[in-house]
Parts: C-alpha cells; structure tokens; sequence
C-alpha cells in the first residue's frame, strides 16, 4: 500500500518541510522502480502463468508424445519422426484433411456472406429491430448436440423430413450419411444455422461504427444501396472480416460435434470416412485405438494447418475492398 | 464459430496430456485405515474397498447386492462408485491411466467384453484370483465366459458378472401381416438354422416389401460368428499368440458370406445400430426381426414405447446359441487389500450377487448357480407378450463355445463391422468389401 503513495510523489508537489533536500533511502528506491517497472507484470501474470500450464506445456508434451510409440498402459518408445512420416504416408488421414477443408469452405464462405446481407439489412430502419437482432442470435444459446440431434432426424433416410419434401418433387431417399457430397452438406448447414447469426451481430455492431456521413455523402454522390455497400460498408469492416475468416477457420478445422453426432455417435465418420474430420481422427487414434504417439503427431500437423490456414485467408481477405 | 467443440476437441487432446501428469501425483489414493498386514490375516481394523463401474441408469445394479455385503461385514466396508455412463471413451482410458501410473483404480473395477482381451495380455496389472481360492469358482460358469478371464499366462484374473446371450426379437404384428405364425414356439420352429432364417425372410419380404426382415448387419453378424467362433477353436480376429487371422478364420468368412447373402436378398432395413433412423425404425414397424442379447429387451422396450407394447415377442436364435456383451469384475495388483476385494469379488459374482443385480436391474446372470435360481429362471417380460427370457436366454449361453479375445480385439471388430454396415447400405460395394474388410482389419491390429 505504501508503495503506491510514494509513486504517486513523483508527480506531487514536494511539501515544504526541514527534511526537503534529504534523498529516500535506497532501500525505498528499489521498491519504488520495482512498484513501476515489475507491478504491471505481476498483474498480467495469472493470465500467462495459466496460459504456460493449460497451454504451452500440453503442447510441448503433445510435440514429445509425438515422437513416440506411445501405447496407453503399454510400451512407449522413442522412434523419433516415425509418427509424422507414417501419418503423411497414411490416407485415413488426407482423408480427413480433406473432409475437413471440404466441409470448412462449403460451410464457411455462405456463412460470412448471409451473415454480411444479414447484419446490413438488420442495419436498417426496420419495425422490432431489437426483437429481430435478438432472434438471430438464438441459435447461437441452443446447445451444440441438441442442433446436431434435431438436424441429423430431419436428414434421417427412412423418416427424414428433408428427404420427405425432396420426396413430393420425385427425388429418391437420398441416405445423407453415404455419400461425400450429401454427408458435407448436412453438416454444413448444422453449422451455418448455428453460427450465421453469431457473425451478423459481429458485423453489426462493427457497421454501427461507420460514420453515417460517409453514406450520405455517397447518397448525394448519387450511389445506389447496392455501391454504398460494397463502397463503404465491406471496406470499412475489413478487420472485422478478418477477425471472422480466422475464428471460423480455427472452428473449422477442429469441427467435431456436429459430424460426431450426425454419424450416430462413431468417430469414424460414416463407413468409409465420408465426414471423418481430423478432430474425429485425432480421438479415434487416441482414446480409441490408443496410440498416443501417432495421435498426437496429427494433433500437431493439424496445428500447423490451422496456421498455414489461417496465413492464406488473411492474406485473401486483406485484400478485399483494395481494388474498388 | 464453433468454439463449444473447439474445447470439446482440445479437452479430449489435452485429456491425454494432462491425465499422464495428474498421474504422476496421484499416489494418494489410499484408504485412510490402511493396516499393511500380508493380506492373509484378518483385518482387526475396518477397511474399504472400492468398486468402479461404469454404464448408465441402473448399470452394474449393484446397490442391494453392496448394501447385503455391508451388513455381514462390518470389516469391510464396500464403496460403490458408477465411474461414468461412457465406457469406451471414458471409462477405459481412466483405468489404463490408473493401472500405468500404479494407483487410483478401485480395489475391484469392472470391464466390458470389449477390454477384455487388452487386459488379458497386461498380466501384470492383476493380481491373481487362483491365489485367493478363486478358480473353484470354474464349475459355476459355461467356458466361453470363465475362459475369457484367464490371462495370457493362465492365470485367473476376472470372473463374470451379467451376460448377454442372444435370442431373436420379432415383430408379432408384421409377423401376422405376412402370414407368419406368431406364436413364439412356432416362430422358434421356423429357423432352426441360419438358413432357414434367410428362406423366412424371403417369404416376409415377398408379402411384407416395405419393412425390412432384419435392421442391419450388426447384430445377425454377431450371433452368426459367435457359433462360428465355437466351430474354429474359439477365435475371432486373432489366434493365442496375437496373430491377426481375420482372413484365415473360417468363421469369419462364414459370417460375412452370411451377411451378404442376407443383404444381397434385400431382407436388411440397412439400418446401424444405435443410429437416429434405427430408433425410429423400431418405433414404427420398420424392420420385423432383430438379434437380441437380453440387455436389449430393455433397449426395445424403452425405446419402441408403451404405444408398441406387446407388439415385440422373443423367440429363439437361429443355431441356437450366442452372446453379445457381458461383463467383469477383476483386482488390480495395486490394491492394498487384494484378499478382502477377492472377497468382495466372489460374493459380487457369486449367486446372491447376481441374483440382487437380477431382481435390481435385470442384468442377466452368468453363473448357472444364479440362473436356475427362481428369480431368474421364471422370469417373464410383460412388455414381450410375457415372454420367459430367463429360460431363453439361459439357453441361449448353455452351448456356446470358448472364445478367446485378441488384444486389439475391440478395434479390429469396429473395423471390420464398419464395412459390413458399408456394404450392407451401399458406400461399399459387395464384391470389393471383403478385400476392404481384410484391410481394416489390418490396419486397427496396427
């Protein structure tokens, strides 16, 4: 407490006094440039005391597991880059990779651009705004499983109700689950209807900062809605863009509940691996088959893909806007 | 988006990390009295041991048979922990997290089929049952599920709790719509073979085109290949010295051929087990028959509803015999009361145990002592048309054969079952699945 009040003295005017030229003892000294030096540290530091425990050793320990032949209550040895090569070498897991990208850019490219019409016209003067901004955000409090469960009964292939109403137009019972193609789309709408809302309010509350002089000076400029929008709005949201791109990447790419769920609950995802996502194959390997080591390693290369991911769509987005 | 699965996903990777660090620490899981007596006195002070079991709603159904034990032994006290509903994916990493580290596993812990050859090639983790007079305990068993709990170095180190068996559900409903009897003697008399199955099928299938005869692959497969197993030395996926033999065991084959056929003929409702549409199917009439351990009536009649009740019968298996699921109880070498768990052990598995978890939650026995016992042997279900199941099913396990389960027995049979499902709905064509079928199941044996 003390040491507060003598670094606030600084900046105080000196009280006239007989002990005015006398200097603080050094010991003082030394808590006072620790008070201003070491205190802003000290306070940020259970933040990164938590992050090294929860955070950096898990991912050492993960990198060190890796290089293991690492059986659950069995044999662990050292093998070195074993894991990595079989793992590149091993088309289970490309199959993933690619379930996974697949199921990212189908799900996630409609989504920023619905969420972007979205918030623009949620910007707009309408009746029960507040009633409507709330409304799409309420996919957002159902619980992830419940989505997976409620849109994996309307894709059911006996009973479903999509298959019911693609039915009157004379379309066979498509069985979602089998096929590539079906089983990403199913999945990708699970995660569009639950994370477009999410991303419209993101965008608008960032269009709630644009200046509304930029619009009307466009609008006596004679700009349409349409120009004003591209012109002004997407430019300006450009680093809320980014900050979207690169969650939804992280997201993406550690997909797992909606394909657990859509495919009963396996991690196998489906019976060939048509929507096996390398989050599914990392706990497959893992917590079923038990091989740490090598479940481990793809921890990691997913890792690095998430970065080298992430690295393209801001380099892409950044460009957004720059030509017009 | 998505970061509720996010965590999701980095819990379940970061589970791995932390629990080996947590294991390092956790050597204080002794009982507070622990008198380190050799084992063979008794204990003048009174001791705990712990029971972990895993499974949801009335699980192991052991609260009666605990709270006699508690009564007569005021010594030694038992402690009932349901670990988890999840098995596979919680339960199971636990305990080998437990066991590696040398600590905190029960003085007595529970395990599915599934484990069971995974545990058996780890002698080291159990302490022997022989030791503590156990292995008297053999003539109360049928082989197939006293053999599973002899190590890899002959040693005891499991006994049975509850078993499945196998017998077959049907439809009373469809059954009249195709012109079938309905009566469950009659229906029994129809497939004495697995043969005659197939040819019943195809005359359902002829009046009956919009319901399938059987829902899948899985559980026809299952029964099929546990007789099979009997007729080639009681293997499935891997012989006694751990060598993979999926595509030279001749049962193997024999219950894949059977599949097909069966789905080649268009009998399945090519439904998975465990599946959304599965559940549905069962509600309305979407498939007439289905292979059924007696854990299963519980999952027909919860999930089919008070509206089908009396719509299910049970009849008996073609071939007459088979089992799926079943459990263990067994000691790891780290307990510090190995005599008193052994104990507490015999009377879980004994038929006073078996019977309590019988009557608390219809867990079938597998101790014959337990299944001629009143309770079970007259037992009916009232929502099968009152079906006997303790007879059934006690017939059911009578015959069966000795199986033995590999180490990677678990991953293998996920493996191989993926592609019969494939092929039953098509992802996987016929001619190339057994190729397929092969190569899973060398590529889970690692």
């Amino acid at each position: 407490m003390s040491l507060s009040v003598d670094a606030g003295s600084r900046t105080r005017t000196v009280p006239p006094g007989p002990r005015r030229h006398a200097r603080p003892p050094g010991g003082r000294r030394f808590w006072s440039w620790l008070d201003l030096r070491a205190t802003p540290y000290l306070f940020v530091s259970p933040y990164f005391i938590l992050f090294a425990i929860f955070g950096v050793f898990p991912l050492i320990f993960t990198a060190w597991v890796s290089l293991h032949d690492w059986q659950l209550a069995g044999d662990k040895t050292f093998i070195g880059m074993e894991n990595y090569t079989e793992l590149l070498a091993d088309d289970k897991f490309w199959n993933s990779v690619l379930n996974t990208v697949g199921i990212f850019v189908i799900a996630t490219v409609p989504q920023l651009l619905l969420a972007l019409l979205l918030a623009n016209a949620l910007n707009k003067k309408l009746r029960g705004r507040l009633v409507l901004r709330l409304s799409v955000l309420a996919p957002l409090i159902t619980s992830v499983v419940a989505v997976a469960v409620v849109f994996t009964q309307l894709y059911g292939r006996d009973y479903g109700l999509v298959n019911w109403v693609l039915g009157a137009f004379g379309v066979d019972p498509i069985h979602w689950q089998n096929e590539k193609w079906s089983s990403w789309i199913a999945i990708a709408t699970m995660i569009d209807w639950r994370w477009t809302g999410y991303n419209a309010i993101i965008y608008l509350a960032a269009m709630q900062t644009i200046p509304k002089d930029l619009y009307e000076a466009a609008a006596i400029d004679g700009a349409s809605p349409r120009r004003q929008f591209w012109g002004i709005t997407v430019p300006l949201l450009k680093p809320t863009i980014i900050f979207t791109v690169i969650v939804s990447t992280i997201g993406g790419f550690t997909l797992f509940a909606e394909p657990v769920m859509f495919g009963a609950g396996l991690m196998t995802g489906g019976t060939t691996g048509q929507f096996q996502t390398v989050a599914m194959f990392i706990v497959k390997e893992g917590f079923r088959d038990f091989q740490y080591g090598y479940a481990a390693a793809a921890a990691w290369i997913l890792f690095l893909l998430i970065m080298i991911t992430a690295l393209i769509n801001f380099a892409i987005v950044r460009g957004i806007g720059r030509s017009r | 988006m998505m970061n509720n699965t996010r965590r999701g996903v980095l819990a379940a990777v970061a589970a791995g990390t932390l629990a080996l660090t947590a294991a390092a620490c956790g050597g204080d899981e002794a009982p507070a009295a622990a008198p380190s007596a050799g084992g063979s006195a008794a204990p003048a002070e009174k001791i705990e041991i712990t029971l972990n079991t895993f499974g949801g709603g009335e699980n192991f159904a052991y609260d009666d048979a605990v709270a006699q034990w508690n009564a007569a032994n005021p010594n030694v006290q038992v402690k009932y922990v349901n670990l988890t509903d999840r098995f596979e994916d919680t339960y199971l990493p636990q305990v080998l997290q437990w066991l590696e580290a040398g600590s905190g596993a029960g003085d007595i812990i529970a395990m599915d089929e599934g484990a069971m050859g995974l545990m058996a090639a780890r002698p080291q983790y159990f302490a022997d049952l022989g030791q503590y007079g156990l292995d008297s305990r053999k003539a109360d068993y049928p082989a197939f599920k006293y053999d599973v709990g002899v190590n890899t170095e002959g040693k005891l180190f499991a006994l049975g709790t509850d078993i499945g068996g196998m017998a077959m559900c049907y439809r009373t409903d469809l059954f009249e719509k195709a012109g079938l009897p309905t009566n469950r003697d009659e229906v029994s008399k129809l497939w004495p073979t697995w043969n005659d199955y197939l040819e019943v099928g195809k005359k359902f299938k002829a009046k009956v085109p919009d319901a399938g005869f059987v829902d899948g692959a899985n559980t026809v497969y299952n029964s099929v290949l546990a007789q099979e197993a009997g007729k080639n030395g009681g293997l499935y996926y891997f012989d006694k010295n751990q060598a993979l033999v999926v595509d030279k065991n001749p049962g193997v084959k024999a219950a894949f051929d059977y599949v097909q056929s069966l789905s080649s003929a268009g009998l399945t409702a090519k439904l998975r087990s465990w599946s959304e549409e599965w559940n549905t199917a069962m509600q309305k009439g979407g498939f007439a028959t289905m292979g059924c351990p007696s854990w299963m009536l519980g999952v027909i009649s919860g999930t089919s509803g008070e509206s089908n009740a009396k719509k299910w019968d049970v009849a008996a298996v073609p071939g007459g015999s088979g089992n799926w699921g079943g459990s263990w109880l067994m000691v790891p070498s780290q307990s510090k009361h190995p005599k008193e768990a052994a104990d507490v052990l015999n009377f879980l598995t004994g038929k006073d145990g078996q019977v309590a978890a019988f009557k608390e939650g219809g867990n079938f026995p597998s101790a014959i002592p337990a299944q001629q016992d009143p309770t079970v042997a007259e037992a009916k279900n009232a929502y099968f048309n009152d079906a006997p199941s303790g007879p059934i099913f006690a017939a059911s396990v009578a015959k069966l054969a000795p199986v033995f389960f590999g180490e990677k027995h678990a991953q293998v049979k996920a493996a191989v079952e993926e592609v019969l499902v494939g092929a039953d709905q098509g992802s996987v064509k016929w001619d190339e699945a057994w190729t397929r079928f092969v190569e899973e199941g060398v590529k889970a044996a690692g």
